[in-house]
């Protein structure tokens, strides 16, 4: 049984050694390079004394980062990735939660990585890279690696202020690109065109299943999602026939128009999720790939990634949502009532191998939501809930209906709207702050009461939180509504935003 | 062109709009702030700007980008 992720590595690369794995379009790895690259770091992580701790990879989107993911995990270590879009206040928070002996970075990041406070050493991965081989150490720590072991820690926003870490293992991972790559239909053929960024689990869906069929991926550069017409011009360059894409990425292309001048030639598989797909956009998608296989997703992190998926298989009207489907194979999603009752209609919870371990270094927010069974007193069961409420529709599959909370899905990112309040409150000049979604126009909409020009606050922001939860309308009140109990009443922002 | 500078300056009030011409070659504007800027072009001046011109060419500068709304207004 297979109980390291990395078995699909070193079997695909006996069988096509030469073949390109990971391309940005100018650099291309071949997985005879992302296994050479990847032992070496394993074997200077090894000769340095980490062994099963946190490395965190600070590299931008880039083939060789994920050499460095696999070359943690070679050496039964567990990667942290952070990125250039995350505030340096966000970074050092998770540095602090971490506690990394080694950063491994690239030439862009390493200048800003010794601003960091922390124990540990800053590297640069092009002076580890061809690190001698250690492979007899190496071949000892493969055969004691079990799959339980974690192999990342992706971060997420916490409604508390502080981002958590999701730990996933081997077993999930294994669990959830088994079921995926089933429904996606992967082959040594498919050609993905990544879209996410690498700091977060959605890049699983096309990093992994590679190396399992021997599959390519090219990284599409982030700048090409702000030019519809030369994304699509990318997809057919590199013949891209596997896209599993954020909605907003989606529509970004089909509504305004990029089809009137090119449509993809090669895209016969397109996956969407972590949004509502406008019926509109839809069908501009599908009128121009009318033989592509549409496949919705859905799951949180804390899910290794996804656990639903529906492939559309009937016209949809345009005040319609398309639903999450059923669970992939081996995993359950049971729907729970206020009373802890399974219900038609309640929150999502996930029970199986994809749950993964919880977060790091974070028991008090793991218990909150990592559970045991409520339906099974009998043994020790975790359930993961997750503040989703879904019901079944009349085909009996899951709909997506609301959050139970204030978390928001906003250009395919989950966001606490606490987060984004706390940041505000902890600025000096600020008495009270409350934050909408408008779902309709997509916005995020911040008021607040305090001394300061929306100008300052704005910047502040964008000091201490990523780009996509910088509010989109900021607005200054005199007075701010507040519940009976003297809270902030964020139904009265809602009102007086609708209103306005 | 105030209108448009306001739209700007509400995303980075650390640019000067009025002098800089590398909006997209400096990565200063990224694919978040393209979709809000097309979609408050639209609200203010009734004008959509379509793929054809979703180009760095017209994002570079709020200059450019003006002269681009010009354009499409009096077709």
């Amino acid at each position: 049984m297979q109980n390291h992720v990395l078995d699909y590595l070193f079997d695909i690369v006996k069988k096509v050694p030469n073949k390109v794995a990971y391309s940005d379009g100018t650099v291309d790895m071949t997985f005879q390079d992302v296994y050479n690259e990847a032992r070496s770091v394993a074997s200077f992580l090894h000769n340095n004394g980490v062994y099963r701790e946190a490395v965190v990879i600070f590299m931008k989107k880039q083939p060789k980062t994920i050499a460095a993911f696999f070359g943690t995990i070679m050496g039964r270590n567990y990667y942290v990735p952070i990125d250039s879009e995350m505030p340096a206040v966000r970074m050092q928070l998770i540095l602090e939660n971490v506690k990394p002996k080694f950063v491994i970075c690239d030439d862009d990041s390493i200048e800003s990585a010794k601003s960091f406070k922390f124990d540990g050493k800053i590297i640069n991965y092009d002076d580890i890279k061809a690190t001698p081989h250690e492979d007899e150490a190496l071949n000892e720590i493969y055969s004691k690696t079990i799959d339980t072991d974690p192999i990342y820690i992706v971060f997420t926003s916490g409604s508390t202020g502080i981002p958590k870490g999701v730990v996933a293992c081997h077993r999930s991972v294994i669990d959830y690109i088994e079921q995926l790559s089933d429904v996606m239909k992967v082959t040594e053929d498919t050609i993905f065109g990544s879209q996410t960024p690498l700091y977060v689990d959605a890049c699983l869906k096309e990093l992994y299943p590679t190396i399992k069929f021997g599959a390519t991926t090219y990284l599409i550069p982030k700048e090409l999602f702000m030019f519809p017409i030369d994304l699509v011009k990318y997809l057919n360059e590199h013949k891209v026939n596997t896209i599993c894409w954020v909605v907003s990425a989606l529509t970004m292309v089909s509504a305004f128009g990029a089809f009137k001048t090119v449509v993809p030639e090669y895209l016969h598989t397109i996956c969407f999720g972590s949004e509502v797909f406008p019926i509109k956009q839809f069908n501009i998608w599908k009128s121009v790939a009318p033989n592509a296989r549409f496949i919705n997703l859905y799951g949180p992190t804390e899910g290794t990634g996804m656990c639903c998926y529906y492939e559309v298989n009937r016209d949809f009207e345009l005040d319609e949502v398309i639903p999450i489907g059923n669970p992939f194979k081996n995993t359950e999603i049971i729907l729970l009532d206020g009373d802890n009752k399974e219900a038609n209609e309640g929150e999502i919870c996930i029970r199986g191998t994809s749950v993964t371990l919880g977060y790091f270094n974070n028991p008090e927010k793991t218990s909150e939501c990592f559970v045991q069974n409520p339906l099974n007193p009998y043994y020790p069961e975790i359930i993961y809930r997750t503040g989703d409420i879904g019901k079944y529709n009349e085909y009996g599959e899951l709909q997506f209906v609301s959050r139970k909370d204030y978390q928001i899905k906003h250009m395919g990112h989950r966001i606490e709207l606490g987060e984004i309040e706390i940041n505000v409150n902890m600025m000096d000049e600020i008495n009270m702050a409350g934050c909408i979604y408008d779902e309709i126009k997509n916005k995020i909409v911040l008021y607040y009461v305090g001394d300061m020009e929306i100008k300052d606050l704005t910047m502040d922001l964008k000091s201490k939180l990523p780009r996509y939860m910088i509010p989109n309308s900021i607005i200054k009140l005199d007075k701010m509504p507040l519940t009976t109990n003297g809270k902030m009443d964020r139904a009265g922002l809602k009102k007086m935003y609708q209103n306005k | 062109m105030d209108e448009l500078l306001e739209i700007l300056q509400d995303l980075h009030p650390e640019i000067d709009f009025d002098s800089c011409d590398t909006l997209v070659d400096d990565k200063i504007l990224d694919s978040f702030d393209i979709v809000t800027i097309i979609s408050e072009v639209n609200e203010t001046f009734d004008v959509v700007i379509s793929a054809e011109y979703i180009k760095p060419e017209y994002f570079n500068s709020a200059k450019a980008l003006y002269e681009l709304i010009e354009q499409l207004e009096d077709e």
